[in-house]
């Protein structure tokens, strides 16, 4: 039963590393290798939008990973590859987006928030700053207060007595 | 006021809560790049007969499709049929028979019934070119061959009259001015 147990759980832990994409592409170099990982990463794939081209099986991942390949073998720059990749499937297929005027809020926006952020809380820590001062500046309580406080707990204290 | 302030933060969370909620139900439809751009050139052997080679310049002339297909597809099986109505109200549709086998792709034609005015075929490189996703695909390419709208799924009557048809007017009205001039 163990032996069973032990095989099967072997086979799950083996499965993923099995379904991963393994090309046997030669490259000229190990610089192309490194691009090629580096773009099949960046491109993403256009039927199956969580994943890259270099983590897909799709069909149509295949294909682009091999238009990848043939470019890089032919010398076409990253950028070449890139724009004839957007040419056909649009910006979608770019996991990095381009900086232009319509992702502007897209780039700018988690800086923006962090901004507000960080304005917000000097905001509040010099108010809770202030806040600490103040007790210091309103000495306590003032005669007649304190006059009161005192008559107060003499009556409560004559009023245990007499229980 | 400061009940306000205290109360944005809840407020930017329930404004934010609403607008996920729908980008869910949000279509997740991409639009083809290659809209307002001439239909990639290509010499492709047609399907009912290889040794005749088919080019991008069949397309112009007249408003067209061109339906992306394959035997493997089961949405393609789907949409057949009203591709077949859709041939019979007069509309010209090409085929491309997209990574497929071609005596299957034949044996499909004979059986179901041809709805396309010329078929290519194609093995996967047009495809790349034309940014098809998958299929069925169906582009629509106005009299100059220039490619105007790309639907991805089956071809029915709500897509036909939701987005076709008024492209197709706008386009019919742009060729009446164009050649009044």
């Amino acid at each position: 039963m163990l032996r069973v147990l032990s095989a099967f759980l072997l086979l799950v832990a083996l499965a993923p590393a099995s379904w991963a994409t393994i090309d046997t592409w030669d490259f000229e170099t190990p610089e192309q290798q490194k691009r090629y990982i580096t773009l099949t990463e960046e491109l993403r794939c256009p039927k199956c939008d969580g994943q890259s081209i270099g983590g897909s099986n799709a069909p149509i991942a295949n294909d682009l990973r091999e238009v990848v390949y043939n470019k890089l073998v032919n010398g076409e720059s990253d950028q070449d590859i890139v724009d004839f990749m957007v040419d056909r499937y649009g910006e979608f297929v770019l996991y990095r987006p381009r900086a232009t005027g319509k992702t502007f809020w897209l780039w700018a926006g988690p800086f923006l928030f962090f901004g507000i952020g960080l304005v917000v809380l000097l905001v509040i820590i010099q108010r809770s700053r202030k806040m600490q001062k103040q007790p210091a500046v309103n000495k306590g309580l003032t005669e007649e207060e304190r006059r009161r406080v005192q008559q107060l707990l003499d009556d409560d204290a004559s009023g245990e007595g007499k229980v | 006021m400061r009940r306000v302030l205290l109360l944005l933060p809840l407020i930017l969370l329930l404004a934010m809560g609403v607008l996920f909620y729908r980008g869910l139900s949000l279509d997740d439809e991409v639009p083809s790049a290659l809209v307002s751009r001439p239909f990639p050139a290509f010499e492709l052997p047609s399907l009912t007969d290889p040794d005749r080679k088919l080019t991008q310049d069949m397309l112009k002339g007249e408003i067209s499709l061109v339906n992306v297909w394959g035997t493997w597809c089961p949405t393609c099986y789907t949409e057949h049929g009203y591709l077949m109505e859709l041939q019979n109200r007069g509309v010209v549709i090409f085929g491309m028979n997209y990574k497929d086998d071609t005596d299957k792709a034949r044996q499909w034609i004979a059986e179901l019934d041809n709805p396309y005015k010329e078929i290519f075929v194609d093995d996967g490189p047009m495809g790349i070119e034309l940014g098809v996703r998958g299929a069925p695909e169906t582009f629509l390419v106005d009299a100059q061959g220039v490619i105007r709208y790309k639907h991805e799924g089956d071809m029915n009557e709500r897509i036909w009259q939701e987005k076709f048809v008024p492209l197709i007017e706008k386009i019919e009205i742009e060729q009446i001015r164009s050649g009044g001039q």
